[in-house]
């Protein structure tokens, strides 16, 4: 069994449907993570390049939350998966 | 989250060993991580040696042992499928397996069963590599990229853990600063800034 976890490929489809996508995945701040950690979790995980996740890394900083991953709502539960495995805060809602 | 990890100084350190070596001790401090060509490495003195090793350990204890025993049907154990179906009472736990659902209570029950027991073993497996890697007696360690990023992991499972048990909040710089010398916490604050420190170093050297 690999230690790491999962990562989850994106392919520019999955990029161009999010629009359509009801089901996102939300990180949460927390006093502890690392803001470095936090974005290099973000480009090793989603794929990221550095500006956006550091973009993204912000967002949970500032405003305690954002979105970072939109999709089907399976895809969104690896994501928060995934995200957990790397001791982030992370769930899953349907985006109304 | 929180910004820098602050260089920590030798005189901190309540186990710095008295005698001779306290420069070797230092340098080995704030060394941290940094990529050679041949992998990940860095230096560790003895004591830092255990402090970690002990910290990774009892999270491998706390993550591994509560996991559910042989109750469970086979297909069950096969499909790694939990039994549990609610947030861990013990806050440390709590944190490390957090739910995946906050508005919707069933959704976080299934999202527990089906993912809870997988990422007890991979925070197990993580903290096992660096059981495997970091020698009782320190030393300098080279890491692979696979190990190295186990260890990424399981340093911050045991910040996680530090930050619940001291309480940490967004303005722990200064709160900690304020803990009493004699409060038995203050021992850890040290090590939590240390080891905030060691996991942006490493952090550094996978980028």
């Amino acid at each position: 069994m690999s230690l790491a976890p999962a990562e989850v490929e994106r392919s520019e489809t999955d990029e161009k449907a999010i629009p359509d996508m009801p089901w996102v995945t939300i990180v949460w701040n927390d006093p502890v993570n690392l803001m470095k950690y936090v974005t290099y979790v973000f480009q090793t995980v989603f794929g990221y390049p550095k500006p956006k996740a550091e973009e993204l890394m912000l967002d949970v900083h500032h405003k305690g939350k954002a979105v970072v991953s939109a999709g089907a709502r399976e895809a969104m539960e690896r994501d928060a998966e995934t995200l957990h495995g790397y001791g982030l805060w992370a769930t899953v809602s349907h985006d109304s | 989250m929180t910004g820098k990890g602050r260089e920590p100084r030798a005189a901190d350190d309540p186990d710095m060993p008295a005698g001779g070596d306290e420069a070797e001790y230092a340098e080995a401090l704030v060394a941290g991580f940094r990529a050679t060509s041949g992998g990940v490495t860095a230096r560790f003195a003895a004591p830092q040696a255990r402090i970690v090793r002990d910290l990774v350990g009892q999270i491998a204890v706390l993550v591994g042992d509560d996991s559910p025993g042989g109750e469970q049907d086979e297909l069950a154990v096969e499909l790694r499928l939990s039994d549990s179906t609610e947030l861990p009472d013990d806050p440390v736990l709590a944190r490390l397996l957090p739910d995946g659902y906050t508005e919707d209570p069933e959704a976080a029950v299934e999202f527990r069963r089906y993912t809870e027991q997988g990422l007890r073993d991979g925070k197990v497996a993580a903290a096992r590599t660096v059981l495997e890697t970091l020698p009782d007696r320190g030393g300098r360690i080279r890491l692979t990229e696979a190990d190295a990023r186990a260890w990424l992991r399981a340093l911050n499972d045991v910040r996680l853990a530090l930050g619940v048990r001291l309480g940490v909040t967004d303005d722990f710089d200064e709160q900690s600063s304020e803990i009493d010398p004699g409060d038995p916490r203050s021992a850890y604050v040290w090590v939590y800034h240390w080891l905030a420190y060691l996991q942006e170093s490493l952090v550094d050297a996978l980028s």
